[in-house]
């Protein structure tokens, strides 16, 4: 305190500034899109959010690929397999082979894809055979695959198989019948390598080859190119996603979108008149939270009905919005009745400003951040409960692809084919993860009082 | 205290008769009837069942039966399964789920209450950040897919030891429940802990904490005593929805594990069209979830003395 002099107590002079104002002055908005841009996580996954709006929307016109043809020489192909098939001459029927060498089961000839033409030795005292088909081998427990054909004399000893072949090994078995026709422990085997086929017929109508082109029977030629490879029934994947996505994405943006703002206009109207109307409307909002949601979601869906060729994609829209309005209508009302005990209104309306001014100015920006925070966290929740319902086959019809329903397809081939599973969860928990974290970053920018709370 | 809960039953008894509306209308509004079966049926059967159901009357005296049976707690008998009540088929089923569900929350409480603390302890540290990783997994992938994925791990367990460690699938013995319960109970755990951290925090920086540190109290005791029991306090207000969640959740776990819970039943019941059945079991969910509520809010009023449920 030593170093204060008289100079100390001396006016300042007028001229000086007292106050200088260093940074520019931001809106409301501007604050909040500089706070998401400093938050690397948020930013990260607007782009993401952008990534699959894009490739929903232009999706389907880089790849133009049906997402309902089958290819039906690549079914169940992980992405990145061989698509080279030989041409053979179209298909002709068999009645086997007489004077095959060899003994045992054995192939009549070259297995392929369009047959595996199998030829054996009655087995001794055989009445009658069956032949199964396996994708393991039989193992010490015998387990045989799947029957595939029964002959109950010794007359036929050939069978042709054409049912679902794809390249690979396959396992086949003869087992011998008595005369009861039951099965009985002597069986020959065989293990199969399919190699993959197409007819010039075939490979004209998918335009592969051409008339005029050169191509001979027994030549190589290339399949058609599916980058993420194909589902059970041949279908393209990345096709199927695209298509997917416009379902799951127009379910899980569109519901929020519709369900927030029935829920901001309920809200607030409750809020603004208050009282008795107040409490009746919150009573009712309360009524429906109540409703066990995925019983409900299920209950609408069979009431509302999907005639055939529909794709059930309106009425789950309908479903979220009916059952999913009233946790937006309790948050807004909150926010207004709180907004209309700030001092702001009162100045403003002891300034003269009417009820409407008094909405547009203040309470609606007021309440569009937390709005927005819930969009942002409900669209994950839809699309969660899209693919939840698609999975348990009560979301939307096949032949409409949803990321849901393709799970679920692709959840019973998993072992064997696991791509099929794979991309579409791969799809669900990316698009969940980035609408999660944008969420995140939005609150912390738009929402003063949540803010660092993490 | 006594009055309030009183409130919250009566309250609650009205919901629970919202639900059984919406539910009898919905089902109302389902297209065909339950008598448009693949079966035969002459004129004079039809007008007889009808009769006999009590279709041929106007709908609200059907609602009106509706709700006289359901006062009484007759959910009628199983369209499908003629020799059936739903009584039977709620009782037989429900505890299934039931013991599922409470092993779930209890996984999800725990696990959440303890990963909470944890990254809040170790906060921008590396348990911190790895256990938020797999708290952002476990929000984002979907249930099904986990639930595939810990049955395909299951299965290669078994084949690398080379005997069961842990069933597949099916239902019985406490090993039957154990991935289940934990699949089913994931997605909560996962908000807990984000809850249960972000609540940790506040507490950490709080006055009471700062003042029992600098009184000399031992860390240990400061953490139990003081920052975990307050902490807790949000986690147990979320419980009851979180129920709610996980009991209603539970058809994907039962469908993929093949457990015979009431969710699986319902899905069934519901590809059948058994409208009894359907009806009965939402109302039977509704009222459960409706009083597990008022029940975890009154524990609450019981744990935190400083809400007062009376007012």
């Amino acid at each position: 305190m030593s170093d204060l002099t008289a100079a100390s107590f001396a006016p300042l002079s007028d001229q000086q500034p007292s106050q200088v104002i260093a940074r520019p002055s931001l809106s409301y908005w501007q604050d909040a899109w500089s706070r998401l841009q400093a938050n690397r996580r948020a930013l990260v996954s607007l782009y993401i959010v952008i990534g699959l709006l894009l490739f929903t929307v232009f999706g389907p016109v880089v790849w133009p690929v049906d997402p309902a043809m089958q290819d039906i020489d690549q079914i169940s192909q992980p992405p990145g397999t061989d698509r080279t098939a030989t041409l053979v001459a179209d298909y002709e029927p068999w009645f086997g082979t007489s004077g095959l060498p060899g003994t045992g089961l054995r192939l009549a000839e070259k297995a392929t894809s369009q047959a595996v033409r199998l030829q054996w030795d009655a087995v001794d005292g055989a009445s009658g055979h069956r032949v199964y088909r396996n994708l393991f081998p039989i193992g010490p427990e015998l387990s045989y695959g799947i029957p595939m054909a029964e002959f109950l004399n010794n007359d036929t000893l050939y069978f042709e198989d054409r049912l679902d072949l794809q390249p690979g090994r396959f396992y086949y078995v003869v087992v011998a019948l008595d005369e009861r026709g039951l099965i009985t422990d002597r069986y020959q085997s065989i293990s199969v390598d399919v190699e993959r086929v197409t007819t010039r017929t075939e490979a004209l109508e998918r335009g592969l080859i051409t008339e005029s082109n050169a191509v001979q029977i027994g030549d190589k030629i290339t399949l058609a190119w599916h980058p993420l490879g194909t589902d059970y029934l041949g279908r393209d994947l990345l096709a199927r996603l695209m298509a997917g996505a416009r379902v799951s994405l127009f379910i899980g943006i569109g519901a929020p979108f519709l369900f927030v703002l029935f829920g901001v206009v309920y809200g607030s109207a409750a809020g603004f008149m208050g009282g008795r109307i107040d409490q009746l409307m919150m009573r009712f909002a309360d009524f429906v939270v109540a409703l066990p949601f995925l019983l409900f979601m299920i209950l609408f869906k069979i009431a509302f009905g999907i005639g055939p060729g529909e794709s059930g994609v309106f009425p789950m829209l309908v479903a979220l919005v009916v059952l999913l309005w009233p946790a937006t209508a309790r948050l807004v009302r909150g926010q207004i009745l709180q907004i209309r005990e700030q001092g702001y209104i009162s100045a403003s309306e002891l300034l003269g400003a009417s009820t409407p001014y008094l909405i547009m100015r203040h309470m609606i920006p007021n309440t569009l951040g937390v709005v927005l925070v819930t969009v942002t966290f409900a669209i994950p929740s839809a699309i969660f409960t899209e693919a939840f319902l698609s999975f348990i086959g009560m979301g939307v019809a096949p032949p409409t692809p949803s990321w849901g329903s393709m799970s679920n397809e692709g959840i019973k081939t998993m072992l064997t084919t696991p791509h099929e599973l794979f991309f579409p969860a791969l799809f669900i928990s990316l698009t969940v993860l980035a609408f999660n974290l944008l969420g995140d970053g939005l609150r912390d920018a738009l929402d003063a009082r949540m803010r660092n709370v993490e | 205290m006594w009055l309030y809960i009183l409130k919250r039953v009566l309250q609650g008894l009205l919901t629970v008769w919202f639900i059984a509306t919406a539910t009898f209308f919905a089902m109302h509004n389902v297209p065909g009837d339950p008598l448009t079966n693949d079966r035969a049926m002459t004129e004079t059967t039809r007008a007889n069942l009808e009769a006999k159901y009590g279709l041929d009357q106007p709908i609200t005296t059907q609602y009106l039966i509706f709700l006289r049976n359901l006062a009484r707690g007759d959910f009628g008998i199983s369209f499908v399964q003629e020799n059936r009540e739903v009584n039977d088929i709620i009782r037989e089923h429900f505890p299934v789920s039931a013991i599922l569900g409470v092993l779930a929350v209890v996984f999800a409480a725990t696990g959440g209450v303890l990963f909470g603390a944890l990254t809040a302890l170790y906060r921008n540290r590396l348990p911190d950040y790895l256990i938020m990783f797999l708290v952002i997994l476990g929000i984002s992938v979907p249930s099904f897919v986990v639930a595939a994925l810990s049955q395909l791990s299951l299965v290669s367990l078994n084949t690398l030891v080379g005997f069961t460690v842990l069933p597949v699938a099916g239902w019985g013995t406490v090993m039957h429940m154990l991935v289940p319960a934990l699949v089913l109970g994931l997605s909560t755990m996962a908000y807990l802990t984000r809850l249960m951290r972000s609540s940790m925090l506040e507490v950490t920086s709080s006055d009471y904490v700062r003042t029992a540190k600098s009184k000399g109290v031992p860390p240990t005791r400061i953490f139990t005593r003081h920052q975990l029991r307050n902490a807790i306090l949000p986690v147990v207000t979320v419980l009851g929805p979180a129920i709610a969640a996980i009991t209603t959740g539970g058809f994907v776990v039962e469908l993929v594990f093949a457990i015979p819970g009431l969710g699986r039943y319902f899905v069934e019941a519901v590809q059948q069209l058994d409208y009894t059945v359907i009806m009965g079991t939402t109302v039977f969910y509704g009222a459960f979830l409706v009083f597990m509520v008022i029940l975890v809010d009154v524990v609450y009023g019981f744990i935190d003395p400083r809400v007062r449920l009376d007012s």
